[in-house]
């Protein structure tokens, strides 16, 4: 359920790319608040806007006006440099596809945001047990990506995405890759993180079923908030 | 140590692709480092050049030979410390044919030669028995080596500049005091060649090739050459004195097209090492596209990006690079066996090994140059949006 305060703001936000010369408006005067513990699904047609407006919050992309407040940051008056650690601190980032780097064991997938902290060797590598065993995978962290299915797949970008005990999760639809079993066991996954360890999340996706694990789900189309 | 591990792991991802661009840069070192080793050896000569030491030969040119009488008048030249002289013999050696059988053969005088010449070290007692004997000679300890010349071995030697058949027998064998000296000549007495030819071929006594210098003072050396020079200006041999770098440059001169062409093939090398392996990390980084927007997106900086993307081009070229410079010195020794004369000094120099590991360095940094720039400049949303 969600607590009091807001945990992300989206202010009158605004948002177009540029191709072959033509501006593409993509989002256009956007304004949100999501409060502190939230579960919110953004749904929408391809092209609505929905993923840009999740990497506007995730601090992966700027808006052209308007801006981004997250947890109290103004995330637009972040350098680059400063905008890469807060990421690395507050965000938790799922994939549609899943995005684990091939080489890497399980293990080492979860452990890289954590290299980026000051944590001992030892701390790291609680930390990512834990994670692991969280998302039911404690008997996989030697494997490799391909030597696991994509459910699992997910559940490690999932235990990667908690394993720093970021402020916000944002996740890319992310049973869009999985069939309907999987995608049921990641959608209970991502409700028990809200749930029992209060996570704020904000999910892009286009399953009515995964969007009704959500508490609120907001419509987008053609850069317009719907409802 | 963790950009260590994922540049190793990386590097090992495509085994045969990593393995063929590794085996290119070890090829393309191992030319480059032979090149440059041959480049080196032919002017091996100009580099081991004494500083204190001049030529005099005739002014037209080093084969047409000066008086004897000469000897006594340079020696009175002031700056001049010592005068010693030689003849080339030339002649043929067994089978003409085979380069093995070419090596120096010359006429000097041992009094003085090797005073002139210290870094030829010849064992005292040899040179004793050397001094004795009218048709002795001395032999390199390479050139004896090649030959498998001994003590008391008789070298016949069919002479072409000077004919007929002359025997030399070895006296001694000389080393030389560090491995930038020529080993593979053969010296015997000037007085020798000089009484045969008295008998022989009358007026063609009392001739040498050339006279060797020494000065005090290398400063000295423009003064003594012009005093020489003067001397015998309106002669009939006039003569063209200079420092011994100046005189061997003047033979490696004469190959220059040679050199430089080398020299350019070994450039040719650098552009070569360098495409190969600016090829493989172009193609590996863009495959990597997304993992390097991942890494980002988790808060990774450039400077890990740069670390991965060189480190991987790094670890290619270096291990290209002492692979290659493992095979160039079994393929130095090789070609030094199988032409032992063509090249008295030819060692893979410390220098063509610190050039070596320089332009591997220099190719593992350019070949990574642009792909992590790309990847650095990026813009998270594209890369994630690429295609694996």
């Amino acid at each position: 359920m969600p607590q009091n305060g807001t945990m992300i703001r989206v202010d009158h936000v605004t948002k177009s790319y540029r191709r072959d010369r033509i501006e593409i408006p993509v989002l256009r005067d956007i304004s949100i608040d999501v409060p502190t513990g939230e579960f919110l699904a953004l749904m929408g047609p391809s092209g609505s806007g929905k993923t840009t407006l999740l990497n506007l919050i995730a601090g992966i992309d700027r808006p052209d006006t308007g801006k981004v407040v997250v947890n109290g940051t103004d995330i637009d008056l972040l350098g680059e440099s400063e905008l890469a650690r807060w990421r690395a601190r507050h965000v938790g980032f799922i994939f549609q596809f899943y995005n684990l780097l091939p080489v890497l064991t399980a293990f080492e997938n979860v452990e890289l945001p954590l290299l980026l902290t000051g944590l001992s060797r030892k701390e790291k590598r609680e930390h990512v047990e834990a994670a692991l065993n969280l998302v039911g995978l404690g008997d996989r962290i030697h494997h490799y990506p391909k030597q696991l299915s994509g459910g699992q797949e997910q559940r490690v970008a999932i235990a990667r995405a908690i394993v720093t005990d970021p402020t916000i999760l944002v996740a890319d639809e992310p049973t869009g890759d999985l069939d309907k079993v999987s995608a049921g066991e990641i959608m209970d996954l991502l409700d028990r993180l809200n749930k029992e360890f209060k996570k704020t999340i904000v999910m892009v996706t286009h399953d009515p079923r995964a969007a009704e694990k959500a508490h609120k789900a907001m419509h987008l189309d053609k850069g317009e908030l719907t409802t | 140590m963790f950009i260590i591990k994922l540049v190793l792991k990386n590097s090992i991802r495509h085994k045969l692709r990593t393995f063929l661009t590794i085996v290119g840069v070890a090829i393309a070192v191992m030319s480059f480092g032979f090149m440059r080793t041959i480049v080196t050896a032919w002017s091996s000569g100009v580099q081991s050049s004494s500083e204190n030491r001049m030529i005099t030969r005739q002014a037209v040119s080093f084969i047409f030979p000066l008086p004897y009488s000469c000897l006594q008048q340079i020696q009175q030249i002031p700056g001049v410390t010592e005068v010693s002289y030689a003849n080339w013999f030339g002649g043929v050696y067994k089978d003409a044919a085979d380069w093995k059988n070419f090596f120096p053969r010359i006429a000097i005088d041992p009094e003085t030669y090797f005073s002139v010449y210290p870094e030829f070290i010849v064992p005292a007692d040899q040179f004793a028995e050397f001094k004795k004997e009218r048709n002795a000679c001395l032999v390199g300890e390479k050139l004896a080596r090649e030959h498998g010349f001994k003590l008391g071995d008789l070298i016949p030697v069919e002479g072409d500049i000077y004919p007929g058949r002359w025997e030399f027998v070895v006296r001694g064998i000389y080393r030389g005091k560090d491995q930038s000296t020529d080993e593979t000549q053969m010296f015997f007495h000037w007085e020798y060649l000089n009484e045969r030819m008295h008998v022989e071929t009358p007026g063609r006594e009392g001739l040498v090739g050339w006279y060797i210098l020494t000065v005090h003072n290398a400063a000295d050396m423009p003064r003594v050459a012009k005093a020489v020079d003067d001397r015998y200006k309106n002669s009939r041999s006039s003569t063209k004195t200079e420092t011994e770098r100046e005189f061997q440059q003047s033979f490696v001169s004469m190959s220059s097209a040679i050199i430089n062409s080398l020299e350019v093939v070994s450039y040719v090398i650098i552009g070569i090492i360098l495409l190969v392996l600016a090829n493989t990390i172009v193609m590996a980084a863009r495959e990597r596209t997304k993992e390097y927007a991942v890494l980002k997106t988790l808060g990774f900086s450039a400077r890990h990006i740069i670390g991965l993307i060189a480190g991987e081009s790094m670890f290619i070229a270096s291990t290209g690079c002492v692979i290659g410079l493992g095979l160039t010195f079994p393929m130095a020794v090789g070609f030094a066996k199988a032409f032992p004369t063509f090249f008295p000094v030819f060692n893979v120099e410390t220098v063509t090994i610190i050039l070596a590991v320089i332009v591997a360095l220099f190719a593992g940094v350019a070949a990574a140059l642009f792909p992590a720039t790309r990847a650095v400049r990026m813009k998270i949303v594209d890369g994630l949006r690429s295609i694996d």
